[in-house]
């Protein structure tokens, strides 16, 4: 499968891509690891006329301490995050996250953040960055601003980041030491979730967070459990509630009512687990 | 759009459309036909290469991504007439029987043990989840990777009458 033709650029900073980005307007596209883009274009559901790369803006991967916060760059690797040190120790729910991603071609290739600005509910690290209410940076032509994780994912495969705008951070609240949780239910290894779960304990004047992977037109934070836990419900209580507030897709894999059960049956587990680390 | 890119071991440069993969460019400016394409979709793993070092699926990759990188395909491999240590052990251990997922299995198998060099069995099964095979159900390619990693896999072809779990390397018996 061929993509239709298109015109390459490759930006070297930022500026160079958000120059590119103003140059060629919204017949252009930012292309970081393909592990998205480039399968709808084969397919030809994707067509833009001007790809921009930005896989080679060099100061737009590391993972790095910065204040309270983690710092991810936006082009970090699925297999560099799920590899750092830093977050095993500060972050882990991310770190293992990102090794279930895909499989190991895929790791090497996908980029954190065009994990999140694809938007697609079926991901794995959009729910955790839900979970764990990171913040992500945007740079534009106004400048640069802050969106919570909460308000990035505005519809299916939509973001808050706009046509002309590059998200080039990713900012996770240390959690070192809280219990954490992440349930992928899948039919064979390499597939995507059928339905997943992302769970963080409590801590440092946060509440618990509960995330849902592929529950909707988007991630989802799971609303209702997590104000049962705050509420002092146990976790077979909470998890009743998984479903409450999801409208799930029916697919081959699985029926809505199907994925409401496992939202259930994955939240218990996560739940549990998080609770014994 | 002018490429230069290292194709084991030698620099290759050449005017290409923006659009070709780099399995095709592979295959097609290059003749370089050991790297299949199975799925065609990023699925199966047939047309895995290294890119620097490490695995790639080559039909989800254009090449013009690849500029400046250093590619190794199964025929840059062996060293000479010397098989690289996974060719061998893939022959030892019948590692295949069709062959079209090798080339893949065995430069995913390079990959990995790249990056986890004496891996327990769970490890070489969960870090070849991106290749299909059709044919031999795996077991002699986990065999295969474990060999290559210089660890005995005499232990995997014993069967124990009335055992629950099957004998594995490394670890307890799979949970
Ligand atoms: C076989 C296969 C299996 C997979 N399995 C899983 C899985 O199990 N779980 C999972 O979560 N994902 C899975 N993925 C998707 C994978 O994680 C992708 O890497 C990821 O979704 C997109 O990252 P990318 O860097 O490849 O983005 P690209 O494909 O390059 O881009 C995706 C979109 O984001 C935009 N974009 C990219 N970077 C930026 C940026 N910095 N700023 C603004 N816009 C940007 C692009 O314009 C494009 O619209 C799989 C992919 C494949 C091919
Ligand atoms: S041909 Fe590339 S993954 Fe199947
Ligand atoms: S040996 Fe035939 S597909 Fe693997």
């Amino acid at each position: 499968m061929i993509p239709v033709a298109f015109e390459y650029e490759r930006a070297t900073s930022v500026e160079s891509a958000l120059a590119l980005l103003a140059e060629h307007g919204d017949n252009a596209k930012l292309i970081a690891g393909g592990h998205s883009l480039l399968p709808l274009m084969k397919l030809r559901l994707a067509t833009p006329g001007v790809l921009v790369d930005i896989a080679r803006i060099p100061e737009l991967s590391y993972v790095r301490e910065d204040g309270d916060a983690i710092a991810i760059g936006a082009l970090t690797r699925h297999h560099d995050v799920n590899t750092s040190a830093l977050l095993a120790r500060e972050v882990p729910l991310l770190a293992h996250a990102a090794g279930q991603v895909g499989d190991p071609q895929v790791r090497h290739r996908g980029t954190i953040g065009g994990s999140l600005v694809h938007g697609d509910p079926a991901s794995d690290l959009p729910a955790v960055l839900l979970a764990l209410d990171a913040d992500v940076v945007v740079a534009g032509p106004a400048g640069t601003r802050i969106v919570p994780a909460r308000d990035l994912f505005t519809g299916f495969l939509e973001t808050a980041v706009g046509e002309d705008e590059l998200l080039t951070e990713i900012r996770v609240p240390r959690v070192a030491g809280v219990g954490w949780s992440f349930q992928k239910f899948s039919q064979r290894a390499c597939d995507w979730a059928i339905v997943g779960v992302a769970a963080l304990g409590a801590g440092d004047g946060r509440g618990p967070g509960v995330a849902l992977v592929n529950m909707g037109a988007t991630p989802l934070r799971a609303s209702a459990v997590e104000a049962a836990l705050v509420g002092g419900a146990d976790p077979a209580e909470a998890a009743a509630l998984a479903a409450e507030g999801t409208e799930p897709p029916g697919d081959l894999n699985a029926s809505p009512d199907f994925r409401e059960h496992l939202a259930r049956v994955l939240v218990r587990r996560a739940l549990d687990e998080a609770a014994t680390r | 759009m002018q490429v230069t890119i290292t194709v084991n071991g030698e620099e290759r440069r050449h005017d290409v459309e923006p659009r070709l993969l780099l399995v095709q460019y592979l295959r097609e400016v290059l003749g370089l036909t050991g790297t299949n394409i199975g799925c065609d979709t990023s699925s199966c793993g047939a047309c895995t290469v290294l890119l620097d070092g490490e695995s790639v699926k080559s039909c989800t990759v254009l090449a013009v991504q690849a500029e400046g990188s250093r590619i190794t395909t199964i025929e840059g491999l062996a060293e000479g007439d010397e098989w690289h240590p996974v060719q061998v052990a893939f022959r030892e251990q019948h590692g295949l029987q069709c062959g079209y997922c090798t080339p893949g299995m065995v430069l995913a198998a390079v990959s990995l043990l790249e990056e986890c060099p004496r891996p327990t069995e769970r490890q070489v099964r969960e870090g070849l989840e991106g290749n299909l095979c059709r044919c031999t159900g795996y077991h002699n390619i986990v065999k295969a990777v474990l060999a290559a990693s210089g660890q005995s896999v005499a232990v995997l072809d014993t069967v124990r009458p009335g055992a629950v779990h099957a004998p594995t390397i490394g670890e307890g018996p799979a949970s």
